[in-house]
């Protein structure tokens, strides 16, 4: 039996069957640039048809990859041109419009979500941008699989302050109009600040302007693998171990993810675009970024220490995972949305994880405050702080940071919502409702910050 | 085409038979084979060649469940370059 390792295999088997490990998603970039037409029925047809027609055999080329190669690929998902960019050129057109296109194109070609119903306003508005972040809440409402992005901040623009306080009207918003699906909208709306524009993950998803027509991104996962690996070593192991440990599984994960967008590349004659070499939880048991945290010694996520941890998963997931790719983009890194992780959800039901720990963990992982719960009677203003604090962290350090965040309209602190699904659920958390209007109220455009003098 | 089977779960009579039985039905040759105890449970590993196999991926993917199943242990089918991608550099 010289030919194979039965050790490699048997791993690689356990990975798959017993610790979560898996595709996240297959996301093809389409490029609707040339589907911008003063006439908004001619404009809402042509992104219809382009994307139905680019997409056909998305699905059922995935599925048949996956089931030849007894690869587990979740999603299935399209992301396009923020369409604010093609509002532009029709200023009388209802953009939810659009979004219904988006949502029956999806749905006719079998895809889980469709992002890109999205604003790049990181400097300020362009012709159609207002109009399209004022019709989010109804978008959003009124379609199943669009995905909304808002880009407000940027590390060499600033923060676009009169952007911010939109969307934190937005969010509440959006969460009212869905309040009878348990404020599904809001999970489907994510600001951003240094939006990346080739990620394949939602709600984030948009296809840059920069990028070619149409491309294959592949979003990888496996938190349940990092954290079995690290259950099987020593807890008096030097940390360079755990950091060795996490590079070496990392760069097997995106090995895999590198192979599938090979392989659908090749199938759909279609670019293969860039590997998003995250490691994003479900709220399957065990498949957990909070888990791999406390594997490394925290009794709870969220003690002292969670920082400093998740620093180190951050870095090693990216140092594994570049070798093993052609192409790294989109968020690559680590999660940490609270009703996605069955750990965090743990974590923020005793109470060891807070809103402000969390923000403290986003200076060093791969987004933001994401997925988290918030008492329904949260006023815009707060939310608009929130997402001002976190585009201010992700500006300062030239990384993405994002909040997506639940307001449970109706409820308090310490219920529940539960989204089902991939999308879980959780607690409400807290949060620090002292008033910051005045400051949201300026409007205006925080100022870039230095990049060097850095201390 | 090369591809691994993985067979997993209690030690039981007629394992190999069951399986090899399947592949020979469905036209996969059978390369190379190994079993072992891993932490107390039956792990038999057969390298196989699926290019004659006469059935589609998603046929041959339903029986192997279905013998499964059958045999209560786990059963998985996965292309060599899987772990050619995983375990090499």
């Amino acid at each position: 039996m010289s030919m194979f390792n039965t050790g490699d295999i048997l791993e690689t088997i356990e990975m798959f069957t017993q610790e979560n490990l898996d595709v996240r998603t297959v996301t093809m970039g389409i490029s609707l640039l040339d589907c911008i037409d003063p006439d908004p029925a001619k404009a809402c047809e042509k992104v219809y048809r382009k994307i139905t027609t680019r997409a056909a055999k998305l699905v059922p080329t995935v599925d048949a990859i996956a089931a030849e190669y007894g690869i587990p690929i979740i999603n299935k998902r399209i992301s396009v041109t923020p369409i604010a960019m093609l509002l532009g050129a029709c200023p009388d057109a209802d953009p939810v419009d659009f979004a219904k296109a988006l949502d029956a194109a999806g749905k006719a070609v079998g895809v889980n979500f469709v992002g890109g119903y999205t604003a790049l306003v990181h400097k300020g508005f362009s012709a159609g941008d207002k109009r399209l972040i004022e019709s989010i809440p109804r978008a959003l409402a009124q379609t199943d699989i669009v995905c909304s992005s808002v880009n407000i901040g940027a590390t060499k623009a600033g923060l676009n302050m009169d952007a911010v306080k939109m969307m934190g009207q937005a969010v509440r918003k959006t969460a009212e109009m869905t309040a009878d699906r348990q404020c599904i909208g809001a999970a489907k709306l994510v600001i951003f600040c240094n939006a990346p524009e080739d990620n394949p993950f939602m709600a984030g998803a948009f296809h840059g302007a920069g990028e070619p027509d149409c491309e294959i991104h592949v979003g990888v996962s496996g938190p349940g693998a990092v954290r079995a690996a690290l259950a099987r070593l020593p807890k008096d192991a030097p940390i360079d171990e755990v950091a060795s440990l996490v590079k070496r599984t990392a760069f097997k994960i995106t090995r895999v993810g590198q192979l599938v967008a090979n392989l659908v590349s090749r199938e759909l004659g279609v670019p293969a675009g860039i590997i998003d070499l995250s490691l994003a939880p479900t709220p399957a048991i065990g498949d957990s970024v909070a888990n791999i945290l406390e594997e490394m010694g925290l009794e709870t996520c969220g003690c002292c220490g969670t920082t400093a941890c998740l620093a180190l998963l951050n870095d090693a997931v990216k140092k594994g995972g570049v070798m093993a790719s052609n192409h790294v983009g989109g968020l690559s890194g680590a999660f940490i949305p609270v009703s996605e992780d069955a750990g965090m959800i743990h974590a923020a039901e005793t109470g060891c994880l807070t809103i402000e720990k969390l923000e403290a963990m986003t200076a060093v992982c791969s987004v933001g405050i994401d997925m988290v719960i918030i008492p329904g009677d949260t006023p815009a203003s707060v939310i608009s702080g929130l997402i001002a604090d976190e585009a201010a962290i992700g500006m300062v350090n030239s990384k993405t940071t994002a909040v997506r965040v639940i307001p449970a309209i109706g409820r308090k602190a310490g219920e529940v919502l539960d989204f089902g699904g991939l999308l879980g659920y959780g607690p409400i958390m807290p949060i620090n409702q002292k008033d910051p209007s005045v400051f949201i109220n300026r409007g205006g455009r925080l100022p870039a910050p230095m990049q060097s003098l850095k201390n | 085409m090369k591809a691994f089977i993985t067979v997993v779960g209690k030690d039981t009579v007629g394992v190999v038979a069951r399986v090899s039985g399947l592949c020979s039905e469905l036209g996969i040759n059978i390369e190379d084979i190994t079993q072992s105890i891993l932490q107390g449970m039956f792990a038999m590993i057969m390298l196989v060649d699926i290019a004659g196999c006469n059935v589609s991926h998603e046929e041959l993917r339903s029986r192997i469940d279905a013998l499964a199943g059958e045999m209560d242990m786990q059963i998985t089918l996965t292309r060599q370059e899987v772990f050619d991608a995983m375990h090499t550099i």
